[in-house]
């Protein structure tokens, strides 16, 4: 059905967009909390830096991350020499690149369940002597849980179809860098390829719904779990 | 303790007693929360000082500032705050496991069997009722094994029912565990049944301090004067039942009372509150009166209460009484100070509707 070609392209897209989660999660999760519960200066330019992978142009995003990490912008020259890590034309570069642009996605889900949280039991909590790591971990992250694993999901989905900046930043190349929607451009750009784009096309809009749909009921079995279900 | 929010400032100073149950009342709004707050270290005024006996938990003016989670100091709040993720056991335990080890205080199953809540463990609070879920709050920051309780209008989200649950296991708190507790309330009968001492506040400031029993008869107060349940409390003793007369003797600090049968056995000391709008008085030993309790009374003093009414602060033995009048009585009678007086409080004013109240041991 599928050329071994393709189900590289298959496999290298589910594993960018899961490390992209991985990546993201951690800061996504922190972010969201300095955003939702920080009183600092610069909070509102943190915001604006947050959520600019999402009104950007992704090539623009990509370019941004090839100029900075490339082997002689300032982080990756930096990198490279220290640790010959080499992030362009690379799948971790690629999975960098998804990170970022799904970066958003999490933070405003994580946000969301930030904000139905009742302070009042995080200060329940500190009566009753938790410190701020005991508190976060044992009362705010499992009340949040729903929101980051909904964040996760949909960012993963999304993650999968990231083709601005990932093409822009670490380029097409088959089995490295080529994920499906890279796959999908390649295809139609070949006389004949039609049908490899319609079928790459359709695992896409499968792999998508049904992120989505995940999204959705473990968002709601978890909320059950932890007894915020809507009495 | 001084504070400013926008168009609100607190500037509050008092000290209390402990052990004991100090209850902060006052109107909604005058503060009394905030003040709690601030005790707890949930909230840090601009300006105070909170000492614990003898451990200073906040002095700002020496750069003292205890974070709330090391005060140990165990709050109940007035919307439970019970975490809805954790079972009923695990809230419980919460504080319990966060305690310093060496710190003593009521073990688990004592707590849990004090306020009945065995049968509700393996619940999450999302399925229990609004006087369930305060009575595991309360044995939450119980298990904290607190330095000092406090409690900020726990009662207050609850309908009268659940209120009437709940009091009784404040009382039995009070009566087992010593740590000291500062209740904040603004319903004068959960003062009656719980509070030592008192502290009147309004507008953000301290009206009066004192023990409770001694605020009740002051007539210049009229936060607690002006109310249509004003009244001296007096602390009791159940002297003895007439099952037969449908009565029980009481006995306080210069004359006797006999209120509707009560269930305590003798020897049990309550307190009741004696509304100032049930006391009459006669200026002659009255006869062939229904009335159950005839005090001979000296008038100590008179001071206008509502319009065309006087309020009379009555001596009683050791005991001070409160009686409602109207000015037209005062005149009729030509009421002066030191007068040699009758009061007149009958039995049924002590009835249901008025619970005669526990007090602290």
């Amino acid at each position: 059905m599928l050329t071994p070609e393709e189900w590289g392209a298959v496999r290298l897209s589910l594993s960018v967009a899961l490390r992209s989660v991985a990546f993201g999660l951690p800061p996504a999760v922190l972010a969201a909390w300095l955003l939702a519960r920080g009183r600092f200066p610069g909070r509102a330019l943190l915001d604006a830096l947050v959520h600019l992978p999402l009104v950007m142009p992704p090539v623009v995003v990509g370019w941004l991350l090839l100029v900075t990490f490339g082997v002689r912008g300032p982080v990756g020259a930096l990198l490279h020499e220290w640790f010959g890590v080499r992030l362009v034309f690379t799948t971790a570069g690629a999975s960098l690149a998804t990170a970022v642009m799904s970066f958003p996605l999490i933070v405003r889900a994580v946000r969301l369940s930030l904000d139905a949280v009742d302070p009042g039991l995080e200060a329940a909590a500190r009566s009753l002597g938790a410190g701020p790591v005991d508190r976060f971990v044992t009362v705010t992250l499992p009340l949040i849980a729903p929101g980051i694993l909904s964040g996760a999901i949909t960012a993963f989905a999304a993650g999968l179809g990231e083709f601005g900046a990932v093409i822009t930043f670490v380029s097409n190349i088959p089995g490295e860098t080529q994920t499906l929607p890279l796959a999908i451009y390649s295809a139609t750009q070949t006389p004949g390829g039609e049908a490899t784009a319609a079928k790459l096309a359709a695992i896409s809009f499968a792999l998508a719904v049904t992120g989505l749909l995940l999204a959705d009921l473990a968002g709601r079995r978890l909320a059950t779990l932890i007894g915020r279900a809507p009495r | 303790m001084r504070h400013r929010f926008p168009g609100f400032a607190l500037d509050a100073a008092f000290a209390s007693p402990t052990p004991g149950v100090t209850a902060v009342f006052g109107p909604s709004g005058c503060g009394k929360s905030t003040l709690l707050a601030a005790v707890a270290g949930l909230l840090r005024p601009e300006a105070g000082r909170v000492a614990l006996d003898g451990t200073v938990l906040l002095d700002t003016a020496a750069g003292v500032d205890t974070p709330a989670e090391r005060r140990r100091c165990g709050v109940v709040f007035q919307d439970s705050r019970l975490f809805p993720h954790l079972s009923v056991d695990t809230n419980l335990r919460y504080g319990l496991r966060r305690a310093p080890r060496d710190a003593n205080g009521a073990g688990f199953e004592e707590v849990v069997d004090l306020l009945g809540v065995a049968h509700l463990l393996s619940r999450r609070p999302a399925a229990l009722s609004g006087g369930e879920r305060q009575r595991v709050a309360l044995g939450r920051a119980l298990l904290s094994r607190p330095r000092l309780l406090l409690m900020d209008e726990p009662l207050a989200a609850l309908d009268a029912p659940r209120r009437a649950e709940v009091l009784p296991f404040l009382a039995r708190v009070r009566d087992r565990f010593r740590a000291p507790i500062l209740y904040v309330t603004h319903a004068l009968d959960e003062v009656d049944r719980l509070a030592d001492h008192l502290v009147l506040m309004e507008a953000g400031r301290v009206l009066a301090a004192g023990p409770a029993e001694a605020l009740s008869t002051r007539a210049d107060l009229p936060l607690l004067a002006a109310r249509r349940d004003a009244g001296a409390l007096l602390s009791c003793a159940v002297l003895e039942h007439h099952p037969a007369r449908g009565l029980t003797h009481l006995g306080f600090p210069g004359g006797e009372l006999l209120v509707p049968l009560r269930e305590d056995a003798p020897g049990v000391r309550l307190r009741v509150r004696v509304r100032a709008r049930d006391v009459s008085i006669a200026t002659e030993e009255p006869r062939g009166l229904s009335v159950q309790n005839v005090l001979p009374a000296m008038l100590e003093s008179l001071s206008p209460a509502a319009p065309h009414e006087a309020m009379l602060r009555l001596r009683v033995g050791e005991a001070t009484l409160l009686a409602r009048v109207t000015e037209d009585a005062v005149a009729r009678l030509a009421l002066r100070p030191g007068q040699r007086l009758w009061a007149l409080v009958k039995s049924a004013a002590f009835a249901a509707t008025t619970p005669a109240q526990e007090a602290p041991p």
